[in-house]
This record gives structure tokens, sequence and C-alpha cells, in this order.
């Protein structure tokens, strides 16, 4: 992989701080996320990985005494600013979460739903964008006879790639995934990671993994965080193969974590 | 010698065990009984009436006791109107209290609103008679009802439910003290299943760019519609049956005016009012039969929400 030469930045992570009331989550983070390709955060459990992922979309606003301070650069606007437009903010970057989360709606409408928040298209148009997105989300053959029925109704890893195709239905440059594939099965799993493999043509992707074996196979840039801090942030074959720090190694080789 | 122990411990359970099952099987039948006693209890004291009576008493407006001639009509169109516009009024209301508890309110404000919420609850309902009759009342016949008249009751098509004389009394103003009965179980249902939908739908809807308003209509009022007709249809319940709050402001006359102004009357105030003082059979049995009338109502709303979630329920249950 030739990393070094043709990575555009797209995400800057520059001194971001960011507290749980006066608890001190994440420390001083510096990270830059590359254009079109896939950035992995692990470490364990309670590390901050989440916590950094939920900064990029602002998901923290939603609860009261969480604070980021420092700034995360995206199209040359600071995401962390005050006057950012939150609902323009999550039409740029979408997120999946580690449960499938279809809404209580027909399969059709669970896609629709965030375009209808920022385009009005005509049925045709809409037929076409809820096509597109399922395509792209590898659902199409598997439920286009059936767009009418519950979103409920798929099984646990069609719900996924429901939840990915809604939220790049949006056209999003960013795509978040926390943890999308915990929750399910081996066979699931391999197919949202082969699927995240196809969306990194069209978009950056950010996920948050605790598999690690997952981080190797589906990232191309890796970050190692613990007790929120980067420890360690490259090409995903040098941290996995050739760690610089003793901690990343430790954990990479399964002695602590 | 050990073996034969054990054997009689086993009989001796099994003994318990099945005094224990017809001990439950006698409580749950109880119930049974007791809803089949009360219901032949009202058949049969209503009974006169219904002989002398028929189906006409469903739809006659008089009410003489004098010359013994008895109608359920005006109690009936009171009972449903007042629990109607009560609804009306308590289901915006409830949810915006559930919406503001779940997703608005500040963390610290959030029990003692709830608190306050399960208090207004347990207030018993003649305080809300009398804070109608004595307080309610007279600001609604001095501020509000002349500015409905002059405004509304001018209206086309809805004007003559708004002009009447202003009274403070009537079925508007059961209507509203039904509603602020009511709003208290409404909203803190709405509340507790608003609070068990999980975290991670709302976030998912949040994250496409939604709003707190469009987030609660289209994600978490679809996601709990079981639970929020229930505790709508468990204030229904308690408006049409409620008797002395209702009692105290409706006015209890026996006329059907179309304005909503005017006093009125409902089945349990009727009963209510009219039990000590009715002499004479078919009296006393019209009574009886209003509250089969009501009893049969409520049964009827009740069976009528059963079905439509079972119907919601089998739409879904297709669609999986």
């Amino acid at each position: 992989m030739n990393t070094e030469t043709n990575v555009t930045p797209r995400v800057i992570v520059k001194d971001l701080n960011f507290f749980y009331g006066k608890a001190r989550a994440l420390k001083d983070i510096n990270l830059t996320i590359a254009d079109k390709k896939v950035t992995a955060f692990i470490g364990p459990s309670g590390c901050g990985k989440s916590t950094l992922l939920r900064t990029f979309n602002r998901m923290y606003q939603l609860y009261p005494h969480q604070t980021a301070t420092g700034s995360i650069m995206l199209d040359g606007c600071n995401i962390l600013d005050k006057g950012q437009d939150l609902n323009k903010l999550r039409a740029k970057v979408g997120m999946v979460f580690q449960k499938p989360t279809p809404f209580p709606m027909s399969i059709y409408d669970n896609i629709a739903f965030g375009v209808k928040l920022y385009e009005s298209l005509s049925n045709n148009e809409m037929d076409e964008r809820v096509e597109w997105a399922l395509k792209k989300a590898a659902l199409w053959t598997e439920v286009k006879d059936k767009l009418k029925q519950s979103g409920m109704s798929l099984s646990g890893g069609q719900q996924q790639r429901l939840c990915i195709a809604r939220a790049i239905a949006v056209k999003p440059e960013v795509l978040l995934l926390d943890e999308p594939t915990s929750a399910l099965d081996p066979i699931s799993t391999a197919h949202i990671e082969k699927l995240i493999d196809e969306l990194k043509e069209d978009f950056t992707i950010v996920i948050v993994t605790h598999n690690m074996q997952q981080a190797a196979r589906v990232s191309d840039y890796t970050a190692y965080m613990y007790l929120g801090d980067l420890i360690e942030f490259g090409d995903t074959s040098t941290v996995f193969t050739n760690p610089k720090r003793k901690e990343t190694e430790d954990y990479i080789t399964g002695r602590f974590g | 010698m050990p073996m034969l122990l054990h054997e009689a411990r086993l009989k001796r359970q099994s003994i318990y065990d099945m005094l224990f099952r017809n001990l439950t099987r006698l409580a749950a039948f109880c119930v049974l009984a007791l809803l089949a006693a009360i219901l032949a209890s009202l058949v049969i004291g209503s009974m006169p009436a219904i002989h002398a009576f028929g189906f006409g008493f469903l739809t006659s407006p008089d009410w003489d006791p004098v010359n013994d001639k008895f109608g359920a009509l005006i109690p009936i169109v009171g009972t449903l109107i007042t629990s109607i516009i009560a609804l009306i009024i308590a289901i915006p209301v409830s949810f915006g209290i559930a919406l503001f508890l779940t997703e608005l309110s500040p963390r610290v404000l959030r029990r003692p609103l709830g608190v306050a919420i399960e208090l207004l609850a347990g207030i018993p309902s003649i305080i809300y008679g009398m804070w109608g009759l004595f307080v309610f009342a007279p600001l609604f016949a001095d501020h509000v009802e002349p500015w409905l008249n002059q405004h509304v009751g001018t209206l086309p098509y809805i004007g003559p439910f708004f002009s009447g004389p202003p009274m403070g009394i009537g079925i508007l103003t059961a209507s509203i003290i039904l509603a602020i009965m009511v709003i208290p179980f409404i909203a803190s249902v709405m509340r507790d299943v608003f609070d068990v939908v999980p975290t991670m739908l709302k976030e998912s809807a949040y994250g496409l760019g939604s709003t707190t308003w469009e987030v609660m209509l289209k994600i978490v009022l679809p996601y709990t519609k079981v639970g929020v007709a229930g505790g709508i249809m468990l204030g229904l319940g308690r408006a049409l049956g409620e008797t002395m709050a209702v009692t105290f402001v409706i006015g209890n006359a026996h006329e059907l005016t179309k304005s909503l102004l005017n006093p009125g009357n409902s089945i349990s105030s009727a009963l209510a009012n009219e039990f000590t003082e009715a002499f004479g059979e078919l009296y006393t049995s019209s009574l009886i039969e209003l509250g089969l009338i009501l009893f049969f109502i409520t049964f009827v709303v009740l069976s009528l929400a059963r079905y439509m979630l079972y119907k919601l329920g089998q739409r879904e249950g297709k669609a999986s």
C-alpha cells in the first residue's frame, strides 16, 4: 500500500480534549483521518475510542455536562464550533451503531427518512435514491420485493446493512461505524467487512472495533488508544507488524486488554 | 426406611402443590364470578325499565320522574362528549409533558416534575370537583366564556357550540376538569414508555440530523404506539366513569342543547345525584339501566382499544 503519496486529509483533529463533567476522557488527541480510507480506532474498553468517534458528529451534544475542546476540522470548518449547524454536520457525517437500529417503519421509509430531512426529491428520484443506497449496502437483492415491509422484520445482519444504507442514503462524506459488527454473527460480520471495503471508494470511513483482527482486515490506518491517550497511530500494517510503542505491541499480541 | 421417608415427603409436597394450584385458580375465578354477579344484578335491576321503554330508552331525551317517563339519551351524550373533549385536550398536553420530561428537561427538574405529576394523579376526585366549582367555574364564567361567546360563538359551523349563557358550569367546564384529571395518567404512562425507547435508536435518528421534534414524532411515537394507546385508554376509562368531579361542575340538567356552555348531565353524575331521591320502581330501575349502559360503553371502548392494538400488532406481525 502506497500510503505516503496519494493521501488527502479529510478530518484533522487537533488538541482534542473531552470531558464527562469533570472527568477527562480524551487527552490532547491529534490525528488526521485520510480521505476515502478506512481508519480504525482500537483499544481496551473505556479507552475513549467511542468517545472520540462521537465527537465527529457532536453526538455528545445530546447530553448535558459533556464538553469537547480543541478543534476538528472538516472542509475548512471546525466541527466543535458553537455556530456549527448540527443538522448540516450530521448530513456530512453519518453514523452506524453497535446494534442495528431500524426505525419502526418500512424498509423504504427507513432509507427515505434521512433523505427527506435534507432534500425534496420527486417520487421517482426517491425510488432511485433508495435503490442506490440499498445496492451500495449490498442489500438490494434481498429486500427489493419487500420494500414496504417493516425494517424490523429483517435479520440482524440485514438490519445492520439497512442502517448502513440509511446512513449513506444522505450521501455523507464521512461514515462513522461504532463497533458495527459487535452484535452480529460471523457470516453477517464478513458481509459487513466486505461492504466496508467497497464503501471506501465513495466515503471516508472511521470504524471503532473491539476486534483487532477486524481492524487488521478492514482498515488502512489504525489508532491505538489507551485511557484517553492516543498511543500510536499509523499504517495498519505497520501498527500490527512493527509497532513503535511497547504498549501497542502488548495489546496487539494479546498480553493485555 | 429413608426411601419411605422420601416418598412421604414427595406425597406431602404434591398435596401442597395441588392445594396451592387450586387456591390460585379460585382467586382467578373469583374475578370472573364477581364480574358476572355485577352484570347479572345490573341486568335484573334494570328489567322493569327495559320492559317499559325497550330500545327507546337509549334514544329518548325524556327524563320526567313525575310522569315516570325516562330516557338515557342526554346522560349518554353527556358522558361521551365530556370524555371526548377531555381527551382532545389531554392528549396533546400529556404528550408535551412526557416529551419535556424525557427529552428536554434538565436532569434536576425531572424527578420533582415526575413526582408532581404522580401526586396530581393521586388527588381525590372530589377535590377536583370542589376546586372546579368554587375556583375554576367562576373564573371561567367571568373571563373565558364571554370571550368564547364573542369570538368563537359567532363563527359559522362551530359557533353554536360556543354560544350560550356564561354560567361557568356546563359540559365544557366538566370536560376541562376531566382533562385535568386524566392528564397525569396519560402523561405518566407516556413518559414511562418513552423512557424505554433504546437510546441508540434515538441517537440514530439524531445522527441523521433530525430535530428533537422529528425524533419524537417519527421515531419515538411509532415505536411506543401500543403503550401510548394504552395510556390514552386508561385516561378514557377514567373519564367515562368519573363521578364526583363531573357532578360538581356539569350542571346536572336534563337538557339537550348544542352549546357546550350549557349545563348537561352524564351517566355517573345522574346516578350520584338521583339515587337518593329515586322513588318508585321504574325510576330506580331506569337509573340501574343507566349504570348498565355505562358498564356497556366502558366495555365496548376497552374492547375496541384491544381490537385496535391487536390489529396494529397483526400488521406488524405480517411484516415480520
